[in-house]
């Protein structure tokens, strides 16, 4: 397999994520389509550095799931706070900041 | 040494100005009045210097420092004594002592910090006419002129509370600057042709010159050099700061506005004789301005009920005399009438000074007479004074004003030499007037309702007085001057009657030796030059008695000196014989009577033409128009933008995160397609 | 078709059909699982890119743990399906256009990446004639811990700092 495909599948990927964030009105499912982003990068990275021929891509990899562990963790406290305040998991009952 | 002139009394004003209120009266008039003596000491020592060197070679320059370097440009602050300068020093300095030994009885009522606060601004002022008559270059002179426009808006106004002082000090400073625009231009003409602010240098490239016909560079950057100078020296159109400025203490109306500052102008033309020599066009307008303003103040000094008003139009007019005389190129003579001037217009100043101090405040003539015999010394150091100002012959005025009238006669204006002969006429008159009505006959007391009974010609009354003189108190206790007072007066009584003798002219026997000490400084500096012009001032002094000029001088004075015996007899006829026909002569000429009292309704008009539509201009047009409409409007126009556009931008904070994301994608793909297209 | 390429469009087509799932789904308990699918799918293409630590890597922290934990906090928020809350009820409306902008976004996003990677060039050399890949787990370690070390140690830095920002954001606040 060509490398083509693996980019375009990447590219498949972070699309379908970015619209998941768009189309659902749920805070863990918003939190979901970012992972899916992610890991579709992360998809990419790898594909690159086979392609380069070293590790390179790999160990960012790494670095990506780590931070988006560290980012699953605090999103998800943060739903956890919002849910008490308002019961409710819609982006949209967030609306204080609004003018 | 030069520079101690001006540095003694400058020292006196920094003393009396911070440390004035703790010192007691006596030190701070003491030591305002003994750094005057010392200037006058350190001034008659150079002068007497001077006078020993040969008559071609008579200057003293000294440098102090360079105050502008500029490329080719440069100023020192430089003095020079020459002989024109001498006379002016010691007029300055010597009278000015007398003045300020006088001030101190004068005002000796006032407050102790007032007081000193009197002399400081007096010192100061000496300073700035010292430096103005010794600079030896434009500007330093402008420094002086400036400072002393100052110091007369100080001390005319110093007694600021009350309001028509403060209008008066305003007004005269306000017309003075008008006049040292004028000035400034001038000096900025010259400069751009000599490329020099230098007297003597600017005197050596004029003389190289041609005399200039018709309208060109030198007549008219010494035209606005007059202008200021009819600012300064109140003549007309800006002379109508001078009656006004009357509201300030007497001395100080001795001091400034008769003897030194009002003679700066003419002053500042005899500087410039060699300029002025070379641009006749601008001398003509000299002369008629001169010959008209006296003749115009002389008319209005006549009606005046005011002591020290009529005394103010009478220095305009004489100031207008002497600049007649600098017009027609007599500029030794006028010089000459400068100096006499000086003692008696401030021996009589000083005298109604004296007049006012005895009748604690009363200065309407009207309500005066009959104080001869209570005030002796007042009476007849005034009556001295007033000889010598109407050119009774001997005395010191006659001989001034009569060589100021030959040299006009001589010349060639024949129809200026009547206006002068008038105005003398007119000089006799008022100043008879003015003695027989303040020293003469009963007193006259209740003068308010009186004076508003003759409505036919009090309607317009325009002087302001105190309102101290009612409730006169009783003749019983008038008490004459005091020591100090008195003795200005006498001394100036004196000078009054030897200062003239020496400029006796030729036709009776003297040497007229003032000519010949000024001659130097009215020709160009260089040397040979300066010998010829002494020469020649010599040798046209013997020289014009050969060819029959002698019998026309001593024809013209005896036209003089009849001129002055039958303007006194006039005033002794209306005012003293017949009483009632003055009230006569007023009812009967009733408007020309109230055109003169109004001073021919000059400052109406002024007022009308140019105060009221700059105050609109300034109301409506700067003020409501540019600063509060532009400005103002700019400024928070501003405000007002930012505000509108910060109340649109703000909805842009829905507060849903979709909203946020959307937008933020958008970017991405933007971008993104934007570095694909490319 | 080689075995390879067929293993490629298996494991693609999962992890595609994964996420569409994941973005379709209406319980989020079904979402979850659904990702965890694709995360699997994800895991056969890593090994097929001889990067066989990652794939396994991959498993155990991401579905292994951080699934996990999404799943522990659907489970104690008893997060309902989408619409059922009461607040849903409460206000039926929502907010078409983000909506419906975010759609067009996102074929406007693939039609971006498909555009450029036809103007790429060189995407066409197969697997096996690439340079070997390097799949050793002791080469991953040491470059690890040689050249990205200063990485790694600010990575561990970062991950207290969110376990400390987690532990009290979802404090409970004594009232």
């Amino acid at each position: 397999m060509s490398i083509g495909h693996y980019l375009v599948l990447s590219g498949l990927l972070f699309s379908i994520g970015a619209a998941g964030v768009f189309l659902r009105r749920n805070l863990i499912t918003l939190l979901l389509s970012v992972e899916i982003m992610l890991n579709a990068v992360n998809l990419s990275f790898v594909a690159f550095g086979r392609y380069n021929g070293d590790v390179t891509g790999q160990i960012i990899t790494f670095f990506v799931m780590t931070v988006a562990a560290a980012e699953a963790a605090v999103g998800l406290a943060l739903v956890i706070a919002l849910f008490r305040h308002r019961e409710s998991l819609n982006p949209d009952a967030f609306t204080s900041l609004k003018w | 040494m030069l520079a101690l002139i001006p540095l003694f009394p400058f020292a006196g004003f920094l003393v009396n100005s911070t440390m004035g209120k703790r010192l007691s009266k006596s030190v701070s008039g003491g030591l305002a009045s003994l750094v005057m003596l010392a200037s006058f000491a350190v001034a008659a020592v150079s002068v007497w210097q001077l006078a020993g060197m040969e008559p071609a070679q008579r200057a003293v320059e000294q440098t102090l420092y360079t105050w502008i370097a500029s490329g080719d440009f440069s100023v020192d602050v430089a003095f020079r004594l020459d002989p024109l300068s001498a006379v002016m020093l010691l007029v300055v300095t010597g009278i000015g002592s007398l003045i300020h030994i006088y001030s101190t009885a004068y005002m000796h009522d006032e407050v102790d910090s007032e007081f000193a606060r009197y002399f400081s601004y007096l010192n100061l002022f000496a300073a700035f006419m010292l430096v103005l008559v010794l600079g030896s270059s434009f500007p330093v002179m402008f420094i002086g002129w400036e400072g002393v426009g100052l110091c007369s808006y100080l001390l005319i106004g110093f007694w600021f509370k009350k309001k028509s002082a403060a209008d008066a000090g305003k007004k005269a400073f306000v017309v003075n600057r008008i006049g040292d625009y004028a000035f400034i231009l001038g000096m900025l003409a010259l400069f751009a042709q000599f490329g020099t602010l230098d007297i003597q240098a600017i005197a050596g490239r004029v003389a190289a010159m041609p005399v200039e016909a018709g309208f060109g560079i030198l007549s008219v950057s010494t035209l606005l050099l007059f202008i200021g100078a009819t600012g300064k020296s109140a003549q007309i159109p800006l002379y109508t700061w001078l009656p006004d400025a009357m509201e300030g203490p007497t001395p100080v109306s001795a001091l400034i506005h008769a003897a030194t500052m009002v003679t700066a102008g003419v002053y500042m033309i005899g500087r410039n004789a060699v300029l002025f020599s070379h641009a006749p066009e601008t001398m003509l307008i000299v002369a008629v301005i001169g010959a008209a303003t006296a003749l115009m103040a002389g008319t209005i000094g006549l009606v005046q009920n005011d002591i020290k008003r009529v005394l103010a139009y009478s220095t305009v007019s004489q100031l207008g005399l002497m600049f007649l005389a600098m017009g027609v190129g007599a500029f030794g003579a006028g010089i000459f009438h400068l100096y006499t001037h000086a003692f008696f217009k401030a021996l009589l100043f000083l005298g109604s000074g004296a007049v006012i101090h005895a009748l604690h405040g009363e200065q309407d003539i009207r309500n005066m007479g009959g104080l001869k015999q209570y005030l002796p010394i007042t009476y007849w150091t005034f009556v001295i004074g007033s000889l010598a100002l109407a050119g009774f012959p001997g005395l010191a005025g006659f001989f001034s004003k009569d060589e100021l009238l030959f040299e006009t006669f001589a010349e060639g204006h024949t129809f200026l030499w009547v206006i002068g002969a008038l105005t003398s006429l007119l000089t006799a008159t008022y100043m008879g007037r003015l003695v027989f009505l303040t020293f003469w006959g009963e007193r006259r007391h209740a003068a308010p309702a009186a004076g508003q009974a003759h409505a036919a010609h009090g309607a317009h009354d325009d002087h302001k007085h105190s309102t101290g003189g009612h409730g006169a108190p009783h003749s019983a206790h008038l008490h004459d001057a005091p020591p100090a007072m008195a003795f200005a007066l006498i001394v100036l009584a004196i000078g009054s009657v030897l200062a003239g003798y020496i400029g006796v002219p030729h036709a009776l026997g003297g040497h007229n030796q003032l000519a010949t000490w000024l001659a130097p400084s009215f020709s160009a500096p260089a040397v040979a030059g300066a010998a010829e012009a002494v020469a020649e001032a010599q040798a046209g002094a013997e020289g014009a008695e050969a060819a029959g000029e002698e019998a026309l001088e001593l024809t013209l004075m005896a036209v003089s000196s009849g001129i002055a015996v039958a303007g006194i007899a006039i005033a002794f006829f209306i005012w003293v014989m017949r009483k009632e026909l003055a009230a006569g002569l007023a009812a009967s000429f009733g408007p020309l009577y109230r055109l003169l009292l109004n001073k021919y309704y000059v400052d109406e008009l002024y007022d009308a033409s140019v105060v009221r539509p700059l105050g609109v201009v300034s109301r409506e047009g700067l003020w409501r128009g540019v600063d509060v409409g532009v400005i103002d409007g700019a400024v928070n126009g501003v405000g007002a933008i930012v505000d509108a556009g910060a109340a649109t931008l703000r909805r842009l904070q829905t507060g849903s995160i979709r909203a946020y994301a959307s937008s933020l994608f958008m970017g991405v793909v933007l971008v993104l397609g934007y570095y694909l297209w490319r | 078709m080689g075995f390879d390429q067929l293993l490629f469009f298996a494991f693609a087509g999962v992890s595609v059909l994964g996420s569409l799932v994941v973005i379709g789904q209406r319980n989020p308990i079904y979402s979850v699982l659904a990702l965890i699918l694709s995360f699997f799918g994800l895991s056969g293409l890593y090994v097929l890119l001889e990067a066989p630590f990652v794939a396994v890597v991959q498993i155990i922290i991401y579905a292994g743990a951080i699934m996990v934990l999404f799943l522990f906090v659907v489970m104690l928020l008893n997060v309902p399906r989408e619409g059922e809350s009461e607040w849903d009820k409460a206000h039926p409306y929502f907010r078409p256009w983000p909506l419906r902008i975010g759609a067009v976004l996102s074929v406007l996003m693939v039609v971006e990446l498909v555009w450029a990677l036809s103007r790429t060039s060189g995407l066409n050399v197969g697997v096996a004639e690439q340079r070997p890949g390097v799949s050793s787990v002791a080469e991953l370690g040491r470059v690890l811990f040689t050249d990205y070390m200063f990485a790694f140690e600010v990575t561990s830095i970062l991950i207290l700092i969110a376990m400390v920002g987690a532990v009290s954001l979802a404090k409970k606040r004594e009232s």
